[in-house]
């Protein structure tokens, strides 16, 4: 594993002085950051800095006003499988008349397989995939008697179904129970134990610091990216939360004394060798 | 009678029918997605502006050639279509205001042509109202196998495309982003649902096609939770509704089929919404009764459970005043409940004495067991008090699912005792 984790070093992800607007109102300003392989690493900023569009537009989901991204030092269409997008969980009608397995199963779709059926390795696939999220037994309910987590393990397990390299994750934790946290998360580093990267958009100061290896952190502009220990500084922490969140300043005190109080858990201890390239 | 076995034996008949039917399931096949995509609006905009295409083409052919008229009904519909998607995608109109706009202005270019053809002494002119609400009768055979073969072509594309059509009216999105051609797909289910709303104004109407587009499927769509059986359900309920229409109209002549087939169609779906199994009115009214049974049924096998206890044995047979000892029954209550144990197989009687099957053992083993369980449960995660619990547990026990047992008994790690220090039962 090891050696294998040297091979990832080189850059996944790369955004180049990306800007973005809505209707001319500019959302994203000259973003410009390259992510290493082979962790887990946060889009972190507030509700509103642009996370959702940052995602949309590595994913070519909207025309970037400026510059551009590179996916494992290509062009996204030539790398389509080896990058699976997890789009924010209110993005979909929930009441849409599909079972668990048939929304899993289109992790498998390609272009490839455009009007024909799944073939039986696929179904296979989407099998392991819903028994890794735990959602196996309940393939065939429909999906609106699902709750805000098993969703979300839904929309993991299809991205696990797809089998990819690079995973992108917009808001997986959101409405999210204890049990469920955890099993993403034993989820995600197991990913990354297969030397993938993960990237998750995420809000939640108080969590981001304990799931990633490294923080990209957003708001509109680009804060400040790198290893967690790095990026979560009082300063920038203020810089990219502004002067709304008073709490901040403590919790950033509190992290400044290194130790930072949280639950263990099993993905924590995995950490040491693949933190963030330092 | 002379009159009916023309009916039966009048071959045209059943060529219109058969020509209805397609054109019908067609649409609801195409109108599924429709309904899906929540763009119910969009299909109804789309009906009405194909009508200036209509009256066009019959101006420039001078025919009333099915070719002519479907190309004129795909140019003015997805031109409806893009200008639609400009409004609300270049200005400030809202998406419903660009629908609106959209519609009265094309149905009413649409009506100023159809004014125009009939104020000219033309000979042709006549039946072109039937764009208006359908009249499946007056097309010719010729026109009817071009339809039928049409809406046969829409109803196997929409099967090839399935799983594709699935996922973009689910999640757009995602399939742009695992690089399907997105939108090309929406190109052709747009083309679908023009084509499939052309055909079908041969036998509704531009006015009542909306109906025929989207209230299948939302009937449909009360019955099940599968897209697969929604689009069959929704297929059968137009044909049938179709076939209505066209019996009707055609005992009656002059009778426009349009307004049958819908008004047959709005009585299935109106049934629908009443008497459809998990969703409609009456199968909730059911669900409650059964839930009832289900609570008197378990509390009676407990009640039986508690005396056995009592007694320090539970195979015995059984008093029924044993059990008011335990626990009051109305006395009808009890008999509906203790018949019903008897048929399941979980009580066995002898003279008027009850007792435990093995079964009905294991049945009142695992009532019980939810019971002390979710006690367990709730003076320990919860911290209530333990004299505050024993109403609650009383109606959680009958709704614990078995997962939500195994999680219970996980997180309790397999309690020996309730809080009253009753035995907890598990399977012998
Ligand atoms: N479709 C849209 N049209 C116009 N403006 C938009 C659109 N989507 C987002 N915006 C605006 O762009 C900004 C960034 O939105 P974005 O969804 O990227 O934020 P986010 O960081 O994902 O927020 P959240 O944490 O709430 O998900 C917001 O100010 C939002 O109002
Ligand atoms: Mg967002």
């Amino acid at each position: 594993m090891s050696t294998e984790g040297q091979l990832h070093r080189a850059p996944v992800l790369e955004v180049h002085n990306l800007s973005a607007s809505y209707n001319r109102k500019p959302v994203l300003w000259d973003i410009d950051f390259r992510l290493e392989g082979g962790q887990i690493a946060g889009i972190v900023g507030p509700n509103g800095s642009g996370k959702t569009t940052l995602l949309r537009n590595i994913m070519g989901l909207m025309e970037a006003d400026s510059g551009y991204v590179k996916l494992f030092g290509g062009d996204l269409k030539d790398v389509r499988e080896k990058v699976s997008y997890v789009p924010q969980r209110e993005s979909v009608d929930w009441d849409f008349p599909v079972s668990v397995r048939e929304v899993v199963e289109m992790g498998r779709f390609r272009s490839r397989n455009l009007m024909r059926r799944l073939k039986a390795q696929d179904q296979d696939l989407v099998d392991q995939a819903l028994e890794k999220v735990g959602m196996l037994e309940y393939a065939q309910r429909q999906i609106s008697q699902l709750s805000g987590g098993q969703q979300q393990r839904v929309f993991l397990a299809r991205a696990l179904a797809q089998n990819a390299d690079l995973y992108l994750m917009d808001e997986p934790f959101v409405g999210v129970d204890a049990a469920t946290e955890d099993a993403i998360l034993g989820v995600l580093s197991a990913l990354r134990n297969q030397g993938k990267t993960v990237v998750i958009v995420h809000h939640d100061l108080q969590t981001a610091y304990q799931y990633f290896d490294s923080m990209i952190l957003l708001n509109t502009r680009l804060v400040a990216y790198g290893p967690k220990e790095k990026v979560f500084t009082k300063e920038t922490l203020q810089e990219a939360y502004g002067g709304r969140l008073t709490v901040l300043s403590k919790l950033s005190e509190v992290i400044a004394q290194s130790e930072f109080p949280v639950r263990e858990r099993g993905f924590k201890e995995n950490t040491g060798s693949g933190d963030g390239g330092a | 009678m002379e009159e009916l076995s023309i009916w039966w034996t009048d071959s045209s008949l059943w060529l219109v029918a058969a020509g209805t039917f397609l054109l019908s399931v067609s649409a609801a096949v195409v109108g599924s997605f429709t309904f899906l995509q929540k763009r119910s609006l969009v299909g109804d905009a789309v009906a009405h502006s194909i009508l200036p295409g209509l009256a066009l083409a019959f101006l420039i052919s001078g025919t009333k050639d099915p070719w002519w008229l479907l190309l004129g009904a795909l140019i003015s519909g997805w031109l409806s279509l893009m200008v639609m998607d400009y409004l609300s995608r270049r200005t400030k109109l809202s998406q419903d205001t660009a629908i609106a706009s959209v519609l009265s202005v094309f149905f009413g270019l649409g009506i100023l042509l159809l004014t125009y053809i009939q104020n000219q002494a033309s000979g042709h002119q006549s039946g072109l109202d039937q764009f208006m609400f359908g009249q499946a009768a007056a097309m010719s055979k010729q026109d009817l196998w071009v339809y039928m073969g049409l809406s046969m072509l829409l109803i196997a594309i929409s099967i090839l495309f399935y799983k594709e059509f699935k996922l973009i009216s689910f999640n757009p999105d995602f399939a742009v982003s695992i690089g399907l051609p997105v939108r090309l797909l929406r190109i052709l289910q747009n083309s679908l649902m023009v084509l499939a709303i052309a055909l079908g104004i041969q036998a509704v109407g531009v006015v009542l096609m909306a109906a025929l587009l989207i209230t299948p499927s939302a009937a449909a769509r009360s019955y099940t939770d599968r897209l697969r059986s929604m689009i069959l359900i929704a297929s059968l309920i137009a044909g049938v509704s179709a076939l209505i229409g066209t019996a009707i109209s055609f005992s009656a002549p002059g009778m426009p089929t349009g307004p049958w087939i819908v008004m047959g169609l709005s009585v299935i779906a109106l049934i629908s919404l009443f008497l459809a199994p998990n969703k409609g009115i009456l199968s909730r009214v059911l669900l409650q009764r059964r839930n009832q049974r289900k609570i008197s049924d378990e509390n009676v096998l407990k009640a039986f459970y508690h005396f056995g206890e009592r007694q320090g044995t539970l195979a015995k047979w059984m008093e029924l005043e044993d059990l008011n000892k335990v626990r009051e029954f109305r006395l009808e209550e009890l008999q509906a409940a203790l018949k019903r144990l008897l048929r399941k197989g979980h009580l066995l009687r002898q003279g008027g004495r009850y007792q435990f099957s093995r079964a009905g053992l294991d049945e009142a083993r695992r009532i019980v067991r939810l019971h002390r369980l979710w006690e367990m449960y709730l003076t320990t995660r919860l911290r209530l008090k333990s004299d505050h619990i024993h109403p609650i547990a009383e109606t959680m026990e009958h709704i614990i699912t078995p997962e939500i047992e195994a999680q219970l008994l996980e997180d309790l790690d397999y309690p020996e005792k309730d809080p009253h220090q009753s035995p907890i039962p598990y399977q012998s």
